[in-house]
């Protein structure tokens, strides 16, 4: 299986021709514009659960999505049903949709011609990955745990997409992702490993099984503790489902512009060990170098050294906001706005056992669960641990504990004075809200507030 | 199209399944999304394919082609399925079984009087630019959402044991938001509730829901609540609107009652239940007045259907009766590995993706009285209207909500509004302190159209039919 979009690049650019054809029959003389966005989508999944597979789901869709103006007046619409006779009725329907809507006063334009130069990371074999590869990898996973119940999933995703606009804008591209995610549990406890890489063959089911397996055990003779505020040495998982909520509800310019952003531009809001990026070019970024209005993706400094630097934008906020599209558009972005999909946090140069041992009394946590954000200007918010939660004392883990409802501000946990060690450990860290979108090392924080145990 | 996915299961089962099912399913689907007195989006969809599971050993598999209406495709789907479903077995477990349900050859239509899909589309814009352009004009909003959410999806299920069932489910929703931008804070009112309410209904629902006729309050309140005092702290009397009620049912009791999730299959991403199956008919789950049931056959609720995606018949089963827990949320494999009844709960979130348990319409019985009733006999508490924020643990059991604005009651009255009002509880204490209870002339079928489960992740469309509710002595105001 190779990266080669020859076939949906030809969807989109005769999608992209109908829609100039079409276009003249329906509104005349009117300004018709188009962007396409062609998908074939090849997924397969193996769950486990109880120790063995229990569904094991693969599909393989091809999608095409269209957003259409007539003079400015525009409708989006999406389908997998791709033959020409059917995307011709498809677009008749968005155009006379078109047609009847208000003018729209953010709309930029079609995407016009723009160079794409970042690479694809494509991976053959992961895309290719049959049943059987996942399957081998589970069944590492629930050897390294001997004794224990395992759970989760091994998963290879490839994505071949193509893009056309009326403006001249052609871009194309194959992209792959394969992970490991799963827990062991106890009686009483469970611990969790995850790998994400954009090739099958990076992850180690054997190694994410014995780590799983290890806090597990280790977790598994715990006692409550009292809630209160503790020092923390957050690994890279839960720093992850911190970093998601900033991307989405604060470095988003749609969020900034309509006044729900913490982010203020050139303010030390977070701590000076702090630097955030959205970084299409690392190495081990998954996803494609353009964004989904077919715009480069460019690399964006987020965070400056604890100074907020920069917003994600995409061409409609970027209109707004009188600035350039930085690559970050999302399907759906006119209502959720413009999101970082490469997020980094750089990694500093403190061992685990190193932030261990700066605590003098604290928590160590593997995970965040259920996490929402209760105001998202400061971004406020509750959850509560999962998979491995143990107290520090003088410098080294003592006991396990139970798991523990947090109510914090991720803006204040960060902030200036408020980060005491940046982990050397940095790598992709699925986040609660799923994998490849954030690469970021542990953190050990001055405070963080746990508000009830999770028995009550 | 029947035939279509017969030639899939026949597929599966040449190929070696024990058991073989296919859904041709076509959906269609269109949101508008208005902001600011502004049309900002207009989105259709159609999804399309034919989607087949098999079952070999203690695994299922399942593959989906999009290619619908060639047959070699639905074919190589269906073989694919049971490939999928044979590679399990290298890391097999005990093998499943499917209890009976009754083989039906049968249709079903959502009742609806207005075909969503064929309103004018100007009438649908004018709704949501319109109740956005009321709420933007009331001096301190500063961002003003609507949303219309329309949903049309035909669907032909064929199973190896000889069903054929065809449905034709509808779905309306509408919602909108004034969001009030403070120095520190940001403040939202919802209007029916947060994310938007839908039923199985046609066009009529919005008509009744009436969002431009319910817009400058919803805009007004959203900015008093910018200079409300915050929520007092503490043990306290709390009352629940109908809508925060229904979600309050659909974390804690709802997700607890399923039964993959009791038996383990979801434990590394949804998580577990805090529920033993040998605890079923005897557990204590909340106070007598406490019965919830499911029941896939409430008019207009978001979770009915003539036939769920086994082929399992709609119907009503009892889960809490009176306090005591008594039924689960199951499906046809589960069931039989559980030695209970099917309930007919096993939905997928289009054509490619595998069915799963889900909730249908989970709703707690009506009690009586109103909701007035229940504020005039209040001493001390908290009333909190509309969800703003949720969060439970992996077994279901330490809760955290916030609402979107709370009114404190002293001696039978609202003295104050309250802004940022939050409350802490562990189920089955929480349940157990249930002591009002309004009737059904406030009970409301409630629903939740973005209840994520699965790998990969399903949306499902949920009911939660609820009436305000009081429940004593509960942590409000939890702080960071």
């Amino acid at each position: 299986m190779q990266p080669d979009t020859t076939d949906l690049q030809q969807l989109a650019d005769d999608a992209v021709a109908l829609v100039a054809e079409r276009g003249r029959a329906v509104a005349g003389d009117a300004t018709v514009e188009g962007i396409v966005r062609a998908t074939r989508t090849r997924l397969g999944v193996t769950r486990f659960a109880n120790s063995f597979v229990h569904q094991h789901v693969g599909e393989d869709t091809t999608e095409v999505e269209l957003v259409v103006a007539v003079d400015g007046r525009t409708a989006s619409t999406s389908t997998t049903r791709t033959t020409a006779e059917e995307l011709g009725e498809l677009l008749d329907a968005a155009l006379a949709s078109a047609l009847e809507q208000p003018v729209d006063p953010h709309w930029p334009g079609a995407t016009p011609p723009a160079e794409v130069v970042g690479a694809s990371r494509f991976d053959a074999e992961t895309a290719e990955a049959d049943p059987t590869a996942r399957a081998e990898l589970v069944r590492a996973f629930v050897d390294a745990g001997a004794g224990l119940d395992a759970a989760g999933y091994v998963d290879t995703d490839a994505s071949w997409v193509a893009i056309a606009t009326t403006a001249g804008q052609r871009a194309a591209g194959a992209s792959t992702r394969a992970t490991v995610d799963g827990i062991h549990q106890t009686p009483t406890s469970a611990g969790s490993a995850h790998q994400t890489s954009t090739r099958l063959g990076d992850l180690d089911g054997a190694r994410a099984g014995t780590i799983a397996a290890g806090l597990a055990r280790d977790a598994a003779d715990f006692d409550d503790l009292d809630p209160g505020t503790f020092e923390v040495v957050l690994g890279p998982e839960a720093v992850a489902t911190l970093l998601t909520f900033f991307a989405v509800y604060g470095f988003n310019a749609k969020m900034h512009l309509e006044g729900a952003s913490f982010v203020e531009l050139g303010a030390q809001q977070l701590d000076p060990s702090l630097t955030i990026l959205d970084d299409p070019e690392d190495p081990r970024a998954v996803g494609l170098p353009f964004d989904a209005e077919g715009s480069p993706r460019r690399p964006l400094t987020l965070v400056d050294q604890g100074v907020s630097a920069a917003l994600a934008h995409d061409r409609r906020t970027a209109l707004r906001a009188g600035a350039t599209t930085t690559g970050a558009a999302i399907p759906g972005g006119e209502s959720i706005g413009a999101v970082p999909l490469n997020v980094r946090l750089l990694g500093g140069n403190r061992s685990r056992e190193e932030l261990i041992g700066g605590v003098e009394r604290g928590l160590l946590i593997t995970e965040l669960n259920y996490v929402r954000v209760l105001e998202p200007k400061t971004q406020q918010a509750t959850g509560l641990t999962r998979n491995g939660t143990f107290l520090i004392e003088d410098g080294a883990v003592t006991r396990a504990v139970g798991n523990l409802r947090f109510t914090e501000s991720f803006l204040e946990a960060l902030a200036p004075g408020r980060v005491r060690g940046v982990g050397a450990d940095d790598r992709l860290a699925d986040g609660e809200f799923g994998p490849g979108m954030v690469t970021c090392p542990s953190l050990h924080l001055a405070a963080f507030t746990f508000t009830g145990g999770a028995r009550g | 199209m029947f035939e279509h996915a017969a030639r899939a299961v026949e597929a599966a089962l040449a190929a070696g399944a024990a058991y073989a099912d296919a859904r041709v399913v076509i959906g269609r689907s269109e949101r508008l999304d208005a902001q600011d007195g502004e049309l900002q989006a207009a989105r259709s969809s159609v999804d399309a394919g034919v989607g087949v599971r098999a079952l070999v050993g203690s695994s299922w598999g399942f593959a989906a082609t999009s290619a619908l209406g060639d047959d070699a495709a639905a074919a190589r789907a269906g073989a694919e399925a049971t490939a999928t479903a044979k590679a399990s077995a290298l890391v097999p477990g005990r093998g499943l079984e499917l209890a009976d349900v009754p083989v039906v050859e049968d249709s079903y239509e959502t009742p609806h009087a207005e075909n969503p899909f064929a309103v004018p589309l100007e009438e649908k814009v004018g709704v949501v630019v319109g109740a956005t352009q009321t709420m933007r004009a009331v001096p301190g909003v500063a961002v003003a959402t609507a949303q219309l959410l329309f949903w049309d999806v035909e669907k032909w299920f064929v199973s190896s044991q000889g069903h054929r069932i065809h449905q034709h489910l509808v779905e309306s929703g509408c919602g909108m938001d004034a969001t009030a931008v403070g120095e520190h804070e940001t403040q939202r009112r919802s209007y029916p509730q947060s994310f938007g309410h839908v039923e199985t209904a046609g066009y009529e629902m919005v008509r009744e829901a009436d969002l431009p006729g319910n817009a400058q309050r919803v805009a007004e309140e959203a900015v008093q609540l910018l200079s409300a005092d915050p929520c007092p702290a503490g043990e306290l009397d709390l009352i629940l609107e109908s809508s925060q009620l229904a979600l309050q049912i659909h974390e804690s009791v709802g997700h607890a009652v399923e039964l993959d999730r009791i038996l383990g299959w979801e434990a590394a991403f949804a998580g577990t239940s805090f529920l033993d199956l040998s605890q079923l008919g005897s557990l204590r789950y909340g106070s007598e007045l406490m019965t919830i049931t499911a029941d896939a056959t409430i008019p207009r609720a978001l979770s009915t259907f003539g036939y769920d995606d086994e082929g399992t018949p709609a119907q009503r089963v009892d889960i809490v009766r009176e306090g005591t827990w008594v039924g689960v949320l199951s499906g046809r494999d589960s069931a039989h590995l559980a030695g209970v009844e099917p309930g007919g709960m096993v939905r997928g979130d289009g054509f490619n993706r595998m069915p799963m348990v889900r909730m249908t319409n989970v709703g707690l019985e009506p009690g009586e009285g109103t909701l007035e009733d229940i504020v005039a006999d209040t001493k001390h508490g908290v009333e909190m209207r509309t969800n703003r924020s949720w969060s439970i643990d992996d077994k279901r059991l330490n809760f955290q909500f916030g609402c979107e604005l709370g009114w404190e009651i002293r001696d039978g009255k609202r003295t104050r509004m309250v802004r940022n009002p939050t409350y802490t509880g562990i189920t089955p204490q929480f349940w157990s302190r249930l002591d009002r209870l309004a009737g059904r002339d406030e009970w409301r079928p409630w629903g939740v159209p973005n209840c994520g489960k699965g790998q990969p992740m399903q949306v499902g469309h949920t009911g939660h039919p609820a009436a305000p509710a009081r429940f004593r002595g509960v942590r409000i105001g939890v702080g960071g």
